[in-house]
């Protein structure tokens, strides 16, 4: 159960001000949404959850205690691109994610531990629907492969809190509903709350529980650099979606199909 | 069709490369040909076949004082000490490179150290090598390293910093340590990259080799050519000429394969 606790945050680049005052609080296994406008400061905030950026003025807590200072195992982190290593097969990038806390020293597994580990790697590699692809390089899977891997490499670490930033972005309309279940999915099976930035709003609305709008109040060229983005909406997303409870009643014509859905012409429920 | 998009099929890409090799060889038959007909005892362009001549005497043929071969004994001379510099030099790069583009405190304490050095022109060295380490092998191998490492240890650390960022936070993300990181995702990137920059310095390597032998050393290809240019033999120094620019050619194409061959995933990551 993680909560997370953003007060009083000032993000400034030199005279630039970025983000501006920020409070927040996330309840444990949220799954967050931030929206707004391009270069209002979205990466910045998640850059800064992920201690790769620090704020200018204010804290972030993670259950009560200040965020570390250097990005950890606690938080994991699918990027828009880059987010896989080039140099390992599919099995292999999700296998490092086992492999780096089972060997400090070797960073690598052998034996029954390498195959257990393996296991648990091709269960996660078929969960995300890679079967098949493990022994391929990244540089021969599409843009929605090298997510889906990124994410099934990230769950497999097992964080508490996952940071997306546009995962998706670059995926065509069919995919992104395939993998908008399967993000559903992990989120319902796994213990993590999720912060995710987009810039597709019917996209935070199906998946997420809260949606946060970023927006810059004044934006004046003039005013543009003294005045940072504040929280302009903070939406709970209804119907109430709750972690680990899928919903039984069918998604709506245009979302995802969540696997869990036994939809109205489910022959299945014909028949009883 | 425009040029940029017209495309030699296979025989006529082969015919074009050989081209220019068959236009310098006709040009050199010519020109040789020429000068023999003005003076049967020139030296400067002796015919192919007195070059045949040659090449039968230094790599065929028994040295009757010491019973060498003499191409091989020099080839052999040489490829030991340009192969113990290039390895040396390798060693050295891989872990200062390393090192440097990782590591924000390596960096601020060595970077500007290796830039001022690499400016330093070794040949320059060269005298103050003789005086401190004698005229052995060990002051030839140390003009080559000197001359390739700082290039390499300039070219790996960029290597490393090249690395997208998103990777090595991605790495942190995942509980790695600096020395996991390290291992397990920067030097299996940069290895490929280390091929690379040996095979650039494989030209450098050689004109230290090549300065070194001229100078001072009793066997090698390049105190082969000096010892010979004293007699204008021409015939023997261009097979050699010719022999020290196919073993770089080989050493680059080896080099090549085993990078593809040991690293599948870097031709397509690029
Ligand atoms: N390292 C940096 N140095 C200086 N300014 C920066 C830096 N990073 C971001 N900024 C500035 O901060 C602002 C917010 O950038 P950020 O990348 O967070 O926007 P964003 O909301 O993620 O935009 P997008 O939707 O286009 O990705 C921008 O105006 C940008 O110019
Ligand atoms: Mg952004």
């Amino acid at each position: 159960m993680t909560a997370i606790q953003v007060e009083h945050l000032w993000k400034e680049y030199g005279d630039q001000i970025v983000l501006e005052n920020i409070f927040l609080d996330f309840a444990p296994r949220s799954f967050v949404a931030l929206v707004g406008p391009s270069g209002c400061g979205k990466t910045t905030f998640l850059r800064i959850l992920l201690s790769e950026e620090k704020a200018t003025r204010g804290r972030v807590l993670i259950d009560g205690k200040p965020l570390a200072g250097e990005p950890g195992a606690d938080r994991g982190v699918v990027f828009q691109r880059y987010s896989v290593f080039p140099h390992l097969t599919v099995l292999g990038n999700v296998l490092l994610a086992a492999e780096i806390p089972g060997a400090p020293f070797t960073g690598r597994l052998f034996g029954a531990a390498r195959r257990r580990a393996q296991e648990e790697a091709r269960a996660l590699i078929a969960e995300v629907g890679l079967t098949g692809a493990e022994d391929k390089y990244p540089a021969a899977l599409s843009g929605g492969m090298q997510q889906r891997l990124a994410l099934a490499q990230a769950i497999m670490r097992k964080p508490k809190i996952l940071l997306l930033d546009e995962p998706f972005g670059a995926l065509d309309p069919g995919i992104r509903g395939d993998i908008h279940a399967l993000m559903l999915k992990l989120w319902h099976s796994c213990e993590m709350s999720v912060v995710m930035v987009t810039h597709d709003l019917k996209e935070a609305f199906t998946l997420a529980t809260r949606v946060i709008a970023f927006e810059r109040k004044r934006n004046r060229s003039e005013e543009r650099e003294r005045f940072g983005a504040t929280i302009a909406h903070d939406i709970e997303v209804w119907p109430k979606r709750i972690a680990g409870q899928p919903r039984i009643n069918p998604s709506d014509r245009d979302g995802p199909i969540s696997p869990e859905d036994t939809g109205r012409d489910d022959p299945a429920l014909l028949s009883v | 069709m425009r040029l940029i998009n017209r495309r030699p099929d296979r025989t006529a890409g082969l015919l074009l490369a050989i081209l220019p090799f068959a236009l310098v060889l006709l040009a050199y038959v010519l020109g040789s040909a020429e000068r023999l007909a003005e003076n049967p005892a020139d030296k400067l362009l002796p015919s192919l076949a007195t070059i045949g001549d040659a090449i039968v005497r230094v790599a065929f043929t028994a040295d009757p004082r010491t019973g060498d071969y003499i191409l091989w004994a020099d080839t052999l001379a040489s490829l030991e000490r340009l192969a113990s510099a290039l390895a040396l030099s390798t060693l050295i790069a891989l872990v200062a490179g390393l090192l440097i583009g990782l590591l924000p405190g390596v960096r601020a304490l060595l970077a500007s150290f290796v830039g001022m050095v690499s400016m330093v022109p070794p040949l320059a060295l060269l005298p103050i090598l003789f005086i401190v380490l004698g005229l052995g092998e060990t002051s030839k191998i140390a003009l080559i390293v000197i001359g390739v490492t700082p290039f390499l240890i300039r070219d790996l650390a960029m290597r490393v910093q090249e690395l997208p960022r998103e990777q090595i936070i991605k790495a942190e993300t995942l509980g790695a340590t600096t020395w996991q990181i390290a291992l397990r995702i920067v030097l299996p990137q940069i290895l490929p990259r280390l091929i690379d920059g040996v095979r650039l310095s494989l030209g450098p390597a050689f004109l230290f080799l090549i300065a070194a032998e001229a100078i001072a050393a009793d066997s090698g290809l390049g105190y082969r050519i000096f010892l010979v240019r004293r007699y204008l033999a021409m015939d023997v120094i261009l097979p050699y000429v010719a022999w020290i620019t196919l073993l770089s050619v080989i050493m680059d194409f080896a080099l090549a394969k085993l990078r593809d061959v040991a690293f599948p995933w870097f031709g397509g990551a690029k």
